[in-house]
């Protein structure tokens, strides 16, 4: 103990780094669009950018949600289910059973508040499991994953659903002001994401309780009660990221959301976000996304056949974590 | 005047009774010592103490006054603060924000150039010489226990409760510590003072209550209670802690040997002979190097310049399995991060060094561990269900003994051991150091690396390190005084 105060001493540098670890993408954001510009002359154009934006908004939702639960020193597996499950759910409520829904009826301004109380419900249901039955987050959400997924399946019977009311589809194919409702949308969102959790003492203590719950609690935080509120947040942002999404295709497809988790904790993990909890901020996860919609961006512009897009990812992904670990100074955790 | 009181308070979690009708009275303005071996209460008392757990039956008063109820953190807050055991500091928050932990705004946005500002203020208060823009992460321990109880201090409390806080520092940070409690006490600050080290409480503390068997025994001033009956009282009998000189002397072979052992930043040129039979101490303070030293013999560094010998033998620097080859058997610092593995059976901790050698070809016999772990059980007076329960699920002091015995599971010639005792009570105590002098009688030789004045009181001979050299070689029969002295450089 005593030893390693002596050692802590003598390498005080790499510390100070440690603080802009928020900042440590923009240089690879920055070279990314150098790159972008030299591949193609259309890459740097307005609306390139914008297109690069609204394909990432529903996944950026999707990483603001998983990082308010990793700094809070949880998992959550289950949010692209959730992506899937929220929407197609809400609009079957609505539909007639003609077009694939239930026939129940329900007037069709009801689907959106449905889709977000559907994502809010199946929060407030890994947040009961993992707090009342002190079941492991990463255990309960893997399960979740698979049981959402398989509620949408069941349901739809694996066919994707075409006939959405007009209201459903607004936000998510909407232009304001020139520039995609969805992207609006995520942005304020991620505005309000940075404020709080910079600025707030609930957003704090989601740190505070991700860094050491038992201080947390001892310093007067609620923390199932706020625990509890993350998961009911994160898992409703995933039904607006699946609402956007809709709107966006146009449809909701059997396995709409499938696969984005790993995305998801890519871009949230290089974004400085730690999996052990109570560190990383809002900021840091959007460069996250940013850095993944780019690479996606130019494979796509080069010309990159989609066989080939995975491993570059994949390459791509661990690239970023060397540079932020070496820019970062401390070991990943 | 009474600051706060427990009456009969019991507390019970399913089958066991931690606390049985057990109850504190503490004068205002008084430094108050609470002592008891591990499992006599003292930490449900704190817990309740400190309204994180509400008593089965019983009461607590603050002022005379009945307890705010528990969902009140605040009004706990401005009764009493506490410096738990284990770290309440988040290390990924800035010093600042611990200080102000869930009370960063009365409500609205933090502002926090005003936060950091107010902790500044609340640093320099109480003599902290910490930046509040540092991450609490990056300070040392006593650092980080220093802002804790500034902490502790500012929700505005009179009453504080230091749960075990010298657990975690060395000499001279305990004076440091004792400096600032009598300050404190000089302010009219009212304190609990939770130690495993009796000497503690007759320096600092006025008065003293035991505990045992979650019972209380006995409240006394600390003067009118001499050193035998406070032991007597927290053990229900008498022991004595010391030296025995009962040993043969130490045989003339050499079996640990160091010679000009040099790691700069650590330590300089330095030899050691710890002979067969003999119990060597290595004192020194944080900063002395021992430690890193103590890892250089066993392997776990390798020395920039210097060999070490191991019964005539040299083992590759930096390789602790040729380490313990050559006949090292080695009891690490930190038992929670070096010593065992948390949820593996008593058995297979302790036979962790020797596994090979109990099968054959490669397997392991479980039939022979749970027998040598059923022989350490006895010898060291193990308390656990038996050898297949995780040593995770040990108490303290028990956990120690779990290591201990994994250390001389090799039967080794030369045994090193690093703060042996941190954090045990005094019946532990007494195994651990019986057990290390049992191994010398059985022909072993001991290096006894610690600043515990206890621990070297076994030893026949005492080295003591001050920044990186051995600056003494000092005899059986040296006093505290001198000691302590030498430890921190002043003679």
């Amino acid at each position: 103990m005593t030893e390693q105060s002596e050692r802590m001493r003598f390498a005080p540098v790499s510390l100070k780094l440690g603080r802009f670890r928020d900042l440590t993408l923009v240089p690879v954001i920055v070279v990314l669009l150098a790159a972008g510009a030299t591949v193609s002359p259309t890459f740097l154009t307005g609306e390139n950018l914008v297109n690069v934006l609204q394909q990432q908004s529903a996944l950026a939702l999707v990483v603001l949600a998983e990082t308010l639960i990793l700094v809070t020193g949880k998992f959550d597996l289950s949010l692209e289910s959730t992506v899937g499950l929220a929407p197609a759910l809400a609009v079957m409520l609505v539909i007639p059973t003609s077009a694939g829904g239930f026939g129940i009826g329900l007037p069709s301004f009801l689907a959106i508040p449905l889709c977000l109380l559907i994502g809010a419900l199946t929060g407030a249901l890994n947040g009961f499991l993992i707090l009342r039955f002190q079941l492991s987050a990463f255990v309960v959400t893997l399960a979740m994953l698979i049981v959402v997924r398989g509620l949408q399946l069941g349901f739809t019977g694996g066919k994707s659903l075409f006939q959405l009311p007009e209201s459903f589809t607004y936000l998510g194919s909407a232009n304001w002001l020139g520039i995609p409702a969805s992207i609006w949308i995520t942005g304020v969102l991620f505005a309000a994401g940075i404020v709080a959790l910079g600025y707030f003492r609930v957003g704090r203590a989601l740190y505070a309780i991700g860094g050491n719950d038992d201080a947390a609690r001892a310093a007067g935080v609620r923390v199932n009660r706020v625990v509890w509120g993350v998961f009911i947040i994160g898992s409703t942002l995933a039904a607006l990221a699946g609402l956007l999404t809709t709107g966006w295709l146009g449809s909701i497809s059997a396995n709409q959301g499938n696969g984005w988790i790993f995305m998801v904790f890519a871009a949230a993990v290089i974004g400085g976000v730690s999996l052990d909890g109570g560190k990383g901020t809002v900021f840091g996860a959007l460069t996250g996304v940013l850095v993944i919609g780019l690479v996606e961006n130019i494979l796509t512009l080069k010309g990159v056949p989609g066989e080939w897009k995975q491993l570059v990812y994949g390459v791509i992904i661990l690239v970023a974590l060397m540079i932020s670990r070496l820019a970062g100074g401390k070991a990943q955790d | 005047m009474t600051a706060v009181e427990a009456l009969d308070v019991t507390k019970r979690f399913g089958a066991t009774v931690a606390l049985a009708g057990a109850g504190i009275r503490v004068d205002e303005g008084r430094t108050h010592a609470l002592v008891g071996r591990n499992g006599a209460g003292k930490s449900t008392l704190v817990s309740i103490l400190t309204g994180l757990a509400r008593p089965d039956e019983g009461s607590v008063l603050f002022d005379g006054e009945p307890a705010p109820p528990l969902a009140d953190r605040d009004a706990w807050r401005r009764r009493v603060a506490c410096v738990y055991q284990r770290s309440t500091i988040i290390p990924a928050l800035s010093v600042a924000e611990n200080l102000f932990l869930n009370r960063q705004s009365d409500s609205g946005p933090i502002r926090w150039r005003q936060l950091r500002q107010r902790s500044r203020e609340v640093l320099e208060r109480y003599g902290v010489d910490v930046p509040a823009d540092r991450l609490a992460g990056d300070l040392t321990v006593e650092q980080r226990q220093l802002v804790e109880i500034a902490r502790a201090l500012s929700g505005g409390a009179r009453f504080i409760i230091l749960d075990e806080p010298t657990a975690q520092l060395d000499g001279p940070a305990i004076q440091r510590l004792f400096t600032r409690m009598r300050a404190l006490r000089e302010q009219g600050v009212t304190m609990l003072f939770i130690s495993h080290h009796l000497e503690e409480v007759y320096e600092v503390c006025d008065d003293v209550t035991v505990f045992r068997d979650a019972r209380h025994v006995v409240t006394r001033p600390v003067a009118e209670l001499p050193q035998g009956e406070l032991v007597a009282a927290m053990t229900g009998e008498a022991v004595s802690l010391g030296g025995r000189s009962d040993r043969p002397a130490p045989a003339e072979d050499v079996v640990l040997q160091a010679e000009g052992l040099t790691l700069p930043g650590h330590y300089e040129d330095v030899d050691l002979r710890v002979r067969r039979g003999e119990v060597l101490g290595l004192a020194g303070s944080g900063s002395s190097g021992k430690v890193s030293l103590a890892e250089t013999l066993a392997g776990l560094r390798r020395a920039a310049a210097g060999t070490v010998a191991i019964d005539g033998v040299r083992p590759r620097p930096g390789d602790v399995p040729a380490a313990l080859e050559a006949g090292l058997g080695f009891l690490p610092q930190d038992r929670g991060k070096e010593g065992f593995v948390p949820l593996l059976a008593l058995s297979e901790n302790v036979t962790l060094p020797v596994a090979h050698r109990l099968g054959s070809y490669g397997t392991v016999s479980s039939s022979r561990q749970r027998e040598y772990a059923n022989k350490m059980i006895k010898e060291l007076d193990i308390h656990a269900s038996g050898p297949g329960q995780p040593v995770g699920e040990l108490s303290g002091g028990n956990a120690q003994k779990a290591v201990m015995a994994r250390a001389l599971s090799n039967s080794p010639k030369a045994l090193v051991v690093v703060d042996p005792t941190a954090g045990v009570d005094v019946r532990a105590k007494e195994a651990l150091l019986g057990a290390i002098e049992d191994a010398a009688r059985g022909g072993s030789g001991a290096l006894v690396v610690s600043d515990d004045l206890d621990d070297l009181r076994v030893c026949d001979r005492v080295l003591v390190m001050f920044h990186g050299r051995v600056v003494r070689d000092l005899p059986r029969g040296w006093t505290d005084q001198e000691l302590v002295a030498l430890m921190e450089g002043m003679a």
